[in-house]
């Protein structure tokens, strides 16, 4: 117990010596919760819009108009040649276009039917799918408010009509930032959780103080304790680092008990500890385990979740993401608490399944670590 | 009973399947007394750092079986763990610790104190004492090998294991470190020591030669080169790079080899070999201002021997 006692005063020395741990475990949870949240937003804003009116009429100008208005969409070109309009798509700097024909009000006035053309680049497939999207809504709106202009609606709707009324729930703003943070503050654990021990382990082994602590009569579990626990208690700094910048820049206040996170938190910072330990008894150097947990890592996050919803994946990837990948359930239990406020019972299973990570990468870690070779 | 005992190891390296496995020691037997300085002296390659691995417990060898302080270094490894003090060929402390940090820390892991062994490291430890808040990576080199080896001895092993502590060392550094290792010696602690320097073996109480993973001789330093058993002469003339070439040429020459200023040559027929016919042939062969001497022959003669022998098989 003494001697477990050392390791970790040793091991605590080491890394408040080391200035890039430091800064790591501070400054980038900072400037990752900053900048991704923000910039990662799924909202598709500034659609370039090309118009080719050859109509000049009042009511293409209106329309022109109600789309300009629109914050999603900006005008950059006005002109009456479909052939001048494309152009700004060749040359990608419009992503729609929007050709408004001959006697397009005439025909709507007459013969109560007209046509609109849209041309959409495809190329950034989901900022041209989602911004037509929003084109036809403003232009269905619009034909909405004409047809209140032209024709006298009866008292009882001749047609059936159907309207919708949507409620965000848990999330009433469809705030993406609210959404985003959390998933963030999970990938920066990871981060600290395995990148940071198996770079720490690996370099006693580069520089060969392993050699040296392995003669002594040091236990083995009592080395890798004293390398998890203060990277566990890091890893935990750093989330209440993540949650207090959360608060003050997103002013997100977790709707469920914040008790539940930490001890969820504390369950995932052993698995992920555990994966550190396994990348470590496997590489030799630092540039190793590096580029190891690097592929590992982005992996974890591009299938766990964070951007794109699990669900939308193909079957074979989803069963890898359940069976191999703990961040998914992390991010998941994450949402679950800070924006739903799930308690305890909720997130029972994805506790039990996590410490099912916990003792299987640490097993095989404890396992293929041996101080003899 | 002897300290440490050595038999019939045997250890290779596999580096695929397809190779051939590097042998890295062959069937190597000696015996270590108690007490004993006991050098062994091997060029790099040779073998010393996988035997000292295997004795300390950090390698298992193929075949053969070893004991340090009557443990066997596979079953009892924990017992060996407790009593042997290893300082590796490669600075291994802590180099973001201090120097008293590092030492503590070797205390602690041993379970023992720095002032409880205080007497032992003393004359040690003193000369790095000032530098103690110092962090041990920004220590010189003779410094850091100063506290490698108290901490080496903290924890008062009975058996020390020294790989190549001198190499990288200057001249002055290494004459206070083997006399260092002389008044460790009279605490009664085991010392193994490895060098590929030549001129420390001679400060051994006993060397084991080794080369390519075979020890050549295990003896006395004295009693090896008295073992040299042919005449050696030291050769030097004008033309130094010259007389190499005709010497090596010259049939009736066993070896000859540069040594310091001189050639060191063995004449074949040891027997009726003189000064003046190795006199006549060079300067018959248009060398002058030369001079032959007859000399004892050294640790280096002795192993060039052996090497030369060990080839010819």
């Amino acid at each position: 117990m003494k001697a477990l006692k050392f390791l970790l005063q040793k091991e605590f020395r080491q890394i408040f010596r080391n200035p890039a741990i430091l800064r790591m475990i501070f400054i980038m949870p900072i400037i990752q919760l900053m900048v991704i949240p923000m910039a990662a937003d799924y909202e598709v804003k500034n659609v370039n819009i090309a118009v080719a009116d050859h109509d000049h009429s009042v009511s293409s100008q209106q329309l022109i108009q109600k789309i300009a208005a629109s914050r999603y969409f900006r005008l950059i070109n006005y002109s009456n040649s479909y052939q001048q309009a494309i152009k700004y798509i060749e040359s990608d700097k419009a992503d729609i276009v929007l050709e408004i024909p001959l006697h397009f009000e005439r025909d709507i006035v007459k013969e109560n039917y007209s046509k609109l053309f849209l041309s959409v680049n495809a190329v950034n497939g989901m900022k041209g799918n989602l911004g037509a999207a929003y084109l036809q809504n403003i232009i269905h709106d619009y034909n909405d408010i004409l047809r209140l202009k032209w024709i006298q609606l009866p008292k009882i709707s001749a047609q059936p009509f159907i309207e919708t009324v949507v409620i965000n729930r848990f999330n009433t703003l469809l705030n993406y930032k609210i959404f985003m943070a959390p998933g963030v503050m999970v990938t920066l654990l990871t981060l600290v959780g395995s990148f940071l021990t198996a770079l720490n382990i690996v370099k006693e082994k580069e520089v060969g103080t392993i050699e040296q602590i392995n003669v002594t009569p040091i236990r083995k579990y009592h080395f890798i304790l004293g390398k998890l626990i203060p990277f566990w208690i890091l890893g935990l700094i750093v989330l209440s680092v993540s949650l207090l910048i959360i608060r003050i820049v997103y002013n997100v206040h977790p709707a469920g008990n914040i008790f539940n996170l930490y001890l969820f938190a504390a369950i995932y910072l052993l698995a992920v500890l555990g994966l550190g330990l396994l990348i470590s008894t496997y590489a030799d150097t630092q540039q190793q385990a590096m580029l190891i947990s690097f592929f590992l890592l982005m992996i974890f996050i591009m299938l766990g979740g964070l951007f794109t919803p699990i669900d939308s994946m193909p079957y074979w990837v989803q069963k890898i993401t359940w069976w191999l990948n703990p961040v998914s359930y992390f991010i998941e239990v994450v949402r679950m608490v800070v924006l739903k406020g799930s308690g305890l019972a909720d997130i029972k299973n994805h506790i039990l399944i996590i410490l099912g990570f916990a003792i299987f990468f640490n097993s095989w870690a404890i396992i293929n670590y041996r101080k003899t070779s | 009973m002897p300290s440490v005992v050595v038999k019939n190891i045997t250890k290779k390296y596999t580096q695929s399947k397809k190779e051939q496995p590097i042998i890295a020691l062959q069937n190597i037997s000696f015996e270590v007394e108690k007490g004993e300085i006991f050098g062994i002296v091997g060029p790099d390659g040779a073998g010393k750092t996988s035997l000292f691995r295997i004795l300390t417990t950090l390698l298992i060898a193929e075949q053969g079986s070893a004991t340090v302080d009557g443990y066997d270094v596979v079953k009892d490894y924990k017992s060996i763990r407790q009593r042997v003090g290893y300082m590796p060929g490669k600075f291994s402390l802590y180099q973001d610790l201090s120097v008293e940090e590092n030492l503590n820390f070797f205390a602690t892991i041993f379970h023992t104190t720095v002032e409880k062994n205080y007497d032992l490291i003393k004359d040690i430890y003193s000369q790095i004492e000032p530098f103690k808040k110092r962090r041990a990576g920004k220590l010189s080199g003779g410094m850091k090998q100063k506290l490698a080896l108290s901490c080496a001895l903290i924890h008062r092993p009975s058996v020390l294991f020294l790989d190549e502590p001198t190499t990288g060392v200057d001249a002055v550094s290494r004459k206070e470190f083997w006399e260092m290792l002389k008044r460790l010696k009279q605490e009664g602690i085991t010392i193994l020591v490895s060098t590929p320097y030549m001129d420390e073996a001679s400060l051994c109480d006993r060397v084991a030669l080794i080369q390519n993973g075979k020890i050549m001789a295990i003896d006395k330093p004295n009693s090896i080169n008295q073992n040299f058993g042919k005449k050696l002469w030291a050769v030097r003339a004008n033309n130094m790079f010259g007389v190499l070439k005709t010497l090596k040429s010259w049939q009736e020459v066993f070896s000859c080899y540069s040594f310091g200023e001189n050639y060191h040559v063995v004449m074949k027929d040891d027997d009726n070999a003189n000064a003046m016919a190795i006199h006549d042939y060079l300067f018959k062969c248009g060398y002058r201002e030369i001079e032959i001497q007859l000399i004892d022959a050294n640790i280096e003669d002795s192993f060039m021997a052996l090497m030369h022998t060990e080839n010819e098989k």
